[in-house]
């Protein structure tokens, strides 16, 4: 058998594309935050929880109101979507003349007011979702067993990450996006609704989260803490990758999902922390971040 | 000081002339603190269930002792699963708030933590949901009793049972913390002892939520038993993972080493159908069990005890009678009626406490259920073996308790 480092080949292939899987979260939830940060300056803090409420968003369609996972798919990140708008009308807008500081302020402190709610609501343990059933068994590639909804997490994270990279880069929409972020009040002069534009694009940022939520609820526990434990990682992400920098988010979040991977065959106790290693090395050499521009 | 503890004592005179009912007991309350994960990963099998089932305790003592009057009250607190938060709060309780006994306390290091505080104070200290075996090994105290569970019983009840119906090779997947180690330890030792191999072992950081890569270094080994030397997310996540993976329908098993009815009720039965694990209380074991756990439940939204829940309530129960017995409710002394009286409640039976503080009961082997045999929500498991309590809990020469190094 091949091998590695002293490790089978087809070891390092499987963790490779498990890294690919968990990458896709990386990805998705850093690319949020990416567009949050880079169009309304705001450090959302809320992200965490907002995949949180995406997740259980899917659960209560489904045992609640009978709507499958797919229509999940669309429905709870419009819904979690409208609670972030509704925030950012109500009280993130009121901060924009203010430091970073805080807007970051608010942001974690309602992070833990709703996980607070929701684990007041629902308990610790979680609640179950199941894997929809057109998703269900896997495949056999020879070197491990790739369940089919991996693989699925994998292909829509990817086209969602390259649609949003292309809204924002590549379309009209996007270059006034770019432009209200550089010069709010000459845009505002040329007749676009800046103050709105804004509150879509919290509200779109949002919807990525709860996009991702939605996603992971077969996968792990929907549970109030479940946004907790990720948005750390994925706030080193976003640091490594170049604050606001759509690309470099999404490039980051599947490197560091590989990485991780790697780690957890060569030294599976140092997989929680690599990530931080990585960020910590990073700001010494480039503290803008890889793909960060100032 | 001096002249305050002659203040005292002459109170206690007076209050002795006044009743010989409240002759011995501080403050003329008994007071009970329930002390655990009140919000956390723990609230759910400990929390705000064991607090109510202290309550049903106290409730069903006085209706049965009405010649009983002095009062009784159960407060509560959160420790955060902190072990200096825990102390802290036991600290409090015993110097200022006059609580008498302290009940529960999920957590391991917490539990060890409240045991040191409650042997300085002389009071009494009742885990139900602490699993460390040491509480009546090395750490043994004369005011501790150790209700439901230990970590010994779980690894010698799910290990040698597995291994005798021909699980008899194993791949652990090990929280990385004191916990984690230990239960995987205790388990090894008995795999090996019936026979067993071990494959192979990852330790996984603490908490994990992803558990695709250690669960394809378990396919791997080929091992028949994957044993789950975790506890709580950690092992809820691990179970539906594997479920993803296909791995118990690739033919490989899993023993989950501490879960508990909660646990299973995240899961959902899809996911968790064929776990094998020990327990010593389920609500749906006899008709006492029944009866109980429905008065439980609707009172906290139709959910079912765990055992941890369980032995909180039979745990009060035992005290209040042992403090009855007794006239007084001095901490050592409780303690020592309580492993004196025989005990005899509708949740575990009959049973005792043996001298290190270890209460002896039956334990269970479970299988959770396959979704088309439950009959509806809460009936997860069947018994798959019993094991009678003078079995089911190390012996008491092997623990190194110096309480009963000393006879």
């Amino acid at each position: 058998m091949t091998e590695i480092f002293g490790k089978p080949l087809p070891v390092i292939l499987g963790q490779t594309l498990i890294g690919l899987i968990n990458g896709s979260f990386y990805a998705l939830l850093s690319l949020g935050l990416a567009v949050i940060f880079g169009l309304l300056n705001i450090i959302n803090f809320t992200h965490g929880a907002q995949y949180m409420m995406g997740a259980f968003a899917a659960y209560f369609l489904l045992n609640k109101l009978g709507v499958n996972y797919w229509w999940a798919l669309l429905v709870a990140p419009l819904a979690v979507g409208v609670t972030g708008m509704v925030i950012e009308r109500l009280m993130l807008s009121r901060l924009y003349k203010l430091d970073h500081l805080y807007g970051l302020l608010l942001t974690f402190g309602l992070a833990l007011i709703i996980q607070g709610v929701f684990r007041q609501e629902f308990g610790s343990t979680g609640l179950p979702y199941s894997i929809p059933e057109s998703l269900s068994g896997g495949q056999n590639l020879g070197f491990m067993f790739l369940p089919n909804y991996r693989a699925w997490v994998i292909a829509a994270s990817l086209f969602t990450c390259l649609a949003t990279w292309f809204v924002i880069e590549r379309t009209k929409l996007g270059a006034y996006l770019r432009a209200a972020t550089e010069n709010p009040a000459m845009v505002q002069a040329f007749g676009v609704n800046v103050p709105r534009m804004i509150t879509l694009t919290y509200g779109f940022g949002v919807a990525l989260a709860a996009l991702a939520g939605v996603m992971a609820a077969p996968i792990y526990q929907v549970n109030p803490l479940m946004g907790a434990d990720t948005i750390i990682v994925v706030f080193a992400v976003v640091v490594i990758g170049g604050m606001g920098s759509i690309m470099g988010a999404v490039v980051t979040g599947f490197g560091l999902g590989i990485i991780e991977g790697l780690t957890k065959v060569f030294y599976p106790e140092a997989s929680n922390t690599v990530i931080f290693v990585i960020m910590a090395i990073v700001l010494m050499i480039r503290p803008q971040g890889l793909f960060g521009s100032r | 000081m001096h002249f305050k503890r002659k203040l005292i004592s002459t109170a206690a005179i007076l209050a002795l002339s006044a009743g010989a009912a409240h002759a011995q007991i501080s403050g003329n309350v008994i007071k009970i603190g329930v002390l655990n994960d009140q919000s956390g990963t723990y609230a759910d099998l400990a929390g705000p269930g064991s607090t109510l089932a202290a309550k049903m305790a106290v409730e069903d003592f006085k209706a049965a002792n009405k010649g009983f009057t002095t009062p009784i009250e159960v407060i509560a607190a959160d420790h955060q699963n902190k072990p200096d938060v825990g102390s802290q709060i036991a600290r409090k309780w015993y110097d200022s708030d006059g609580v008498d006994v302290i009940v529960d306390v999920p957590t391991s290091s917490v539990a060890l933590a409240v045991n040191q505080v409650t042997k300085e104070k002389g009071k009494a200290l009742i885990v139900s949901t602490g699993a460390s075996s040491d509480l009546t090994g090395k750490a043994c105290s004369p005011n501790t009793v150790h209700w439901t569970y230990d970590t010994w019983q779980l690894a010698n009840g799910t290990g040698s049972a597995i291994v005798k119906t021909g699980g008899d090779t194993w791949f652990f997947l090990t929280a990385d913390y004191a916990f984690g180690h230990a239960l995987e330890r205790d388990t090894e030792a008995v795999v090996i002892k019936n026979g067993g191999k071990v494959l192979g072992k990852v330790r996984h950081p603490f908490p994990t939520a992803d558990f695709s890569s250690f669960l394809l270094q378990a396919q791997a080994s080929k091992a028949k038993i994957i044993g789950l030397a975790n506890a709580g997310a950690d092992t809820t996540n691990a179970i539906k993972q594997a479920a993803e993976f296909g791995i118990v329908k690739g033919g490989q098993n899993l023993a989950g080493l501490l879960v508990f009815l909660t646990d299973v009720h995240a899961l959902g039965l899809e996911k968790a159908q064929g776990l094998i694990f020990t327990e010593s209380f389920y609500w749906d074991l006899n008709d006492q069990t029944r009866a109980w756990s429905k008065r439980y439940g609707a009172q906290i939204g139709g959910k079912m005890p765990s055992m941890g829940q369980a032995g909180v309530y039979a745990g009060v129960l035992h005290y209040l009678k042992a403090v009855a017995a007794l006239k007084s409710d001095d901490g050592t002394k409780v303690v020592a009626k309580m492993k004196e009286l025989p005990t005899d409640d509708p949740l575990f039976g009959k049973g005792s406490i043996r001298a290190d503080g270890r209460k002896i009961h039956t334990s269970y082997l479970f299988e959770v259920k396959k979704p088309s045999e439950s009959k509806g929500p809460w009936d997860y498991y069947k018994v798959r073996a019993t094991v009678p309590a003078d079995q089911a809990f190390r012996p008491m020469a092997e623990g190194g308790c110096p309480l009963v190094a000393a006879k």
